[in-house]
């Protein structure tokens, strides 16, 4: 495979091809904001925080860092005026749903986030797909998965399988930045768990 | 039916059909598109087909069901062959009259002619109605001529030409070469050259490549692919076989939504005919050119009207769209080059390989080439599908085809583009249709529906409804589209129900901003346009709506009241009766007052008050006047309109 | 819905796994809704995780998994019958069939559903019901065609 360069913040760096540039930037030791990336998973681009600023050919244009590729000689920043604001927008709608998550409070602090800028939702899930992806694509149960779409959409666990695996893995719980995982599953366990004759109480 | 095995042998069997059929005898055509159907068109065409067997004339008059013409409102709409004389709105009970006058003794029944809803005068031909008259209807011409059912037809009219052309007289460089050469951009919304997107294709390293119809036709208020696909389907068929060739593809699809099931019957059973004919399988026409087609059913979900979504549904899978970086006619269905391209762009093809490329750049404008098919819906005269050549003006087509704005209302925007477009007011009116030119005034041409919209529509509930749509439909993979549309839904709907306030704009133009730059997808990136267009040509409407709680189309149910005119109510009782929450006060002689804490804003009242009194009113922004004192409220003479109580 | 009906549809399209969605509306339409056991049944023939039939059962609007009504009532509330009123067509078919938008009336009889456009918009507002399409609704006249169903 080819080798690329391209500069990141300012920096000479050197990426293979097939590369993406949250890679790059990774091996170069230069930070850039993830919430939905997991090094054992494959790209889900869905949180949109890893957005950067690319320049070729004198266009302008925001990419997803954790699914773009790398291309010779592009001129990327990882933050910028407009990264900022949109980040900063980004993380103020999901702290409609998780305000007490580490994460997004550590977000926040960075780039100036307000917490209480839009109007709580219920569910505190930010659907980063962190649970359901480990589940099918490292710990290959499928215990776990999405149902619905849009704002309807859900993490929603099996409980037939779901019965027979977690108790024994559960490696998931630490990826879940909002605990909503945790939560979803003690729910699950008491209330629909097929070999739970009596629905344990719960406080 | 023996197979075709050559272009020869096909050109034999066409000249074959041709010579069996009498271009003098007569041939009732109605219309049997989904419309039509709706309007009893099934009724009818029984009905015809038994009185002409009633009367002995099977042998001697052609009774077919057809392709739709695309005026849907006035269907079921029949036309009489050879002399073209057109019917609307036609009953079964028409039907023996419309035998004995018209097909027998060639005379016209006045009563079932359209009348132009200007002059008063009738149209006779299908060519006179003012609607079809300034249309150039390269595409849909022949869909009121042909069985959608029927091969033959499709022969008979010259169907499977330009496939013959292309196989037996041209190479499949020089294919795609003339699609190139005319510059034909797509119809789905993108306008992307397909030229340049086939080329992409041909020219990717990997054997196997794939041909995709998108007949996901979503927007709401589009159906021209609907009247395609159901009226003519072998025409984008040949447009796919083509497209096959030329890139090197041996297997497409259709992809047709679930939503339009004449549409799947109608392809499935051209596919079967084709195969049947030697026009699909192997060795087509003995060119030596495989290429197989299979039809796939949407399953109800407008974002797989997206190229990457329709893919990732076509491979068994919850239609989420992918990252465009890399391009899908490289990496597409299963990661192969595909083209995929929208039903009335193929349908294309076919014409631009017949006639050629440099017939088809002469219609248009310099960058938007051949016609567009648009749906003109919503508040207009003559509703229905419009084939026009790029660059008409917006004017032209909404008054000199679509006869104007009914019920002597007041034009107030056209929306284009569906759910990605945007309105275009009055004083953009003489702007010409075409990609640039529509994009260039805030909105787009997107699939090609037209919506028009009156002084009574709300343009604050206009980008409302738009984002409604879209947070339904949304996939809810990526946080701006998901996230940004909930809470611009709730901003919209806040404001219509007089709940907005200071800042509620520029929250709304930074959620666009969030949305338009970082969306996974199309639908996402494009879904900030209604409120940005509405709120660049009408910002007035939403500062209304915020600072004063009033809706200037007297629209918004939450933001106005009912009051009825004390010097026009002539206290017939009407309203009163018909209310349904027994809001309305009065009786005879007794002027009518509406309970303001009882009314429930329905609008029965408005619509059943006589329009010679035309008492009802709508307020907005004020409080409703105190009613009429008690002594006030017997009328003492019967006028109405003359002030006895001030 | 029996297994041996479910094993037929599946193989009629040669058991393929990006068949599924096909064979999902398959039995939607024959058995009006997708009980959990013909969804396992599937996943274990095509091999697919029931995790991801789930959400092609939940993402797209054509399925149901709860029964279904005996007829189908669908309000299209596309941008051109929208235009022409079909906000007050919806309130008039909640108030007959005393259930909204996704719901199914305790006896089973309707079901209703809001479209986003049928593709018959020069006809708006448009009801459908058990497939047939009824164009140029009003209030009255919905009504009356949803007095007709038993």
């Amino acid at each position: 495979m080819s080798e690329i360069q391209l500069q990141i913040d300012g920096k000479e760096v050197k990426a293979k091809e097939g590369m993406t540039l949250l890679e790059a930037a990774q091996n170069a030791g230069i930070f850039i904001p993830t919430l939905c990336h997991h090094e054992k998973l494959e790209p889900f681009g869905g949180c949109r925080v890893c957005i950067v600023e690319v320049e070729v050919n004198g266009w302008t244009k925001l990419v997803v860092s954790c699914v773009y590729p790398v291309e010779e000689n592009i001129i990327v920043r990882t933050r910028s005026e407009k990264v900022d604001r949109i980040r900063k927008t980004i993380i103020e709608l999901l702290m409609a749903h998780a305000p007490d998550s580490p994460q997004l409070q550590d977000l926040a602090q960075e780039y100036g986030a307000i917490k209480d800028r839009f109007e709580k939702d219920a569910s505190f899930c930010i659907h980063c797909g962190l649970c359901v992806r480990y589940c099918a694509e490292v710990a290959k149960k499928n215990a776990i998965g999405f149902v619905g779409r849009g704002i309807n959409k859900e993490i929603s666990f099996i409980p037939e399988i779901a019965a027979k695996e977690c108790n024994d893995c559960k490696e998931c719980f630490p990826l879940c930045p909002t605990s909503y995982l945790q939560a979803a599953f003690v729910l699950v366990e008491a209330l629909v768990f097929p070999s739970s004759s009596e629905p344990e109480s719960e406080e | 039916m023996a197979r075709l095995n050559s272009p020869e042998e096909l050109e034999n069997f066409r000249q074959e059909l041709l010579s069996k059929k009498d271009p003098n005898m007569p041939c009732i055509s109605i219309c049997a598109g989904a419309g039509c159907i709706a309007s009893g068109a099934d009724e009818v065409i029984e009905a015809f087909k038994a009185q002409i067997e009633k009367e002995g004339l099977t042998a001697k008059v052609d009774t077919k069901g057809t392709g739709c013409p695309g005026f849907c409102e006035r269907g079921p709409v029949v036309v009489i062959y050879p002399e073209e004389i057109c019917y609307l709105g036609v009953t079964a009970d028409d039907v023996s009259e419309i035998v004995s006058q018209t097909v027998k003794e060639k005379k016209v029944v006045d009563r079932l002619l359209f009348v132009d809803p200007i002059t008063g005068e009738k149209a006779i031909h299908e060519s006179d109605i003012s609607f079809y008259k300034n249309q150039k209807r390269n595409v849909l011409c022949n869909n009121i001529k042909i069985d959608s059912k029927s091969i033959d037809d499709y022969l008979a009219i010259g169907g499977y030409s330009a496939l013959t052309k292309a196989l037996s007289r041209m190479t499949d460089v020089e294919v795609l070469e003339e699609v190139k050469k005319s510059n034909l951009r797509g119809r789905g919304g993108a306008g992307f050259p397909a030229g340049r997107k086939w080329e992409g294709s041909r020219n990717a390293p990997e054997p196997i490549k794939y041909v995709l119809v998108n007949a996901d036709e979503g927007d709401p208020g589009a159906f021209m692919d609907r009247a395609l696909l159901e009226g003519n389907p072998h025409s984008i068929l040949e447009g796919l076989i083509l497209g096959g060739y030329a890139i090197g593809s041996h297997e497409g699809y259709f992809y047709v939504r679930q939503e339009y099931p004449l549409a799947v019957e109608n392809i499935n059973l051209a596919i079967k005919q084709a195969e049947e004919y030697g026009l699909l399988g192997e060795n087509i026409l003995g060119s030596g050119f495989d290429f197989r087609v299979f039809v796939h059913q949407g399953a109800g979900a407008f974002v797989c009207g997206e190229s990457t979504a329709l893919m990732t549904s076509l491979e068994g899978r919850a239609g989420e769209p992918r990252p465009k970086y890399i391009r899908s006619n490289i990496k597409g269905l299963w990661n192969k080059p595909t083209v995929l391209n929208n039903v009335e762009t193929w349908a294309n093809v076919p014409l631009i390989i017949n006639k050629g490329a440099d017939w088809f750049t002469q219609i248009g404008t310099e960058s938007s080439k051949g016609t567009k098919i648009f749906s003109l819906v919503g508040k207009i005269t003559n509703t229905g599908l419009v084939e026009v050549p790029m660059g008409m003006t917006l004017r032209d087509i909404i008054y000199k085809i679509g006869g104007g704005i009914p019920n002597g209302k007041k034009f107030k925007a056209v929306q284009t583009g569906g759910p990605s477009g945007g309105c275009i007011p009055e004083d953009q009116l003489d702007l010409k249709v075409g990609f640039d030119e529509l994009t260039k005034a805030g909105s787009m041409m997107g699939s090609g529906g037209m919506i028009v919209l009156d002084e009574d529509t709300c343009m604050v509930d206009v980008a409302r409804y738009f984002i409604n749509f879209l947070t339904d439909e949304s996939c809810g993979k990526c946080v701006p589209c998901r996230e940004g549309l909930r809470q611009m839904h709730r901003i919209l709907t806040n404001i219509t129900h007089g709940k907005g306030k200071e800042g509620d704009i520029e929250l709304l133009e930074e959620l666009s901003e969030t949305a338009v730059e970082a969306s996974l997808c199309a639908l996402g990136k494009s879904a900030p346009n209604p409120f940005l267009s509405t709120l660049r040509y009408f910002r007035d409407e939403y500062e209304a709506h915020i600072k004063e709680k009033r809706c200037p189309a007297l629209s918004c149910k939450e933001l106005i009241s009912y009051y009825i005119d004390p010097d026009k109510c002539t206290a017939c009782m009407i309203c009163a009766r018909k209310c349904p929450a027994e809001a309305i006060d009065g009786g005879k002689k007794k002027i009518h007052i509406i309970d303001q804490e009882k009314c429930t804003n329905c609008g029965t009242c408005f619509e059943v008050c006589p329009s010679k009194f035309d008492a009802v009113t709508k307020i907005s922004g004020e409080p409703v006047p105190a009613p009429v004192p008690e002594e006030k409220r017997m009328i003492t003479k019967k006028s109405p309109g003359k002030s006895k109580k001030k | 819905m029996d297994n041996d009906r479910i094993d037929q549809i599946i193989d009629k399209h040669q058991g393929e796994a990006s068949s599924l969605i096909q064979v999902l509306l398959e039995i939607q339409s024959e058995n009006h809704w997708l009980p959990k056991n013909g969804l396992e049944r599937v996943s274990e023939k095509l091999q697919v995780p029931l995790t991801r039939i789930l959400h092609i059962a939940t993402f797209y609007k054509a399925f149901s998994l709860v029964p279904k009504g005996r007829h189908e009532v669908h309000i299209c509330v596309g941008t051109a019958c929208h235009v022409r009123g079909a906000t007050r067509i919806l309130d008039t078919v909640e108030e007959a069939t005393g259930i909204k938008p996704g719901e199914t009336d305790l006896d089973l009889k309707f079901s209703l559903e809001t479209v986003n456009c049928l593709g018959c918009c020069a006809l708006g507002p448009v009801v459908e019901v058990d497939g047939k399409v009824h164009g140029k609704m009003s209030p009255i006249k919905t009504a009356e065609v949803l007095k007709i169903y038993e």
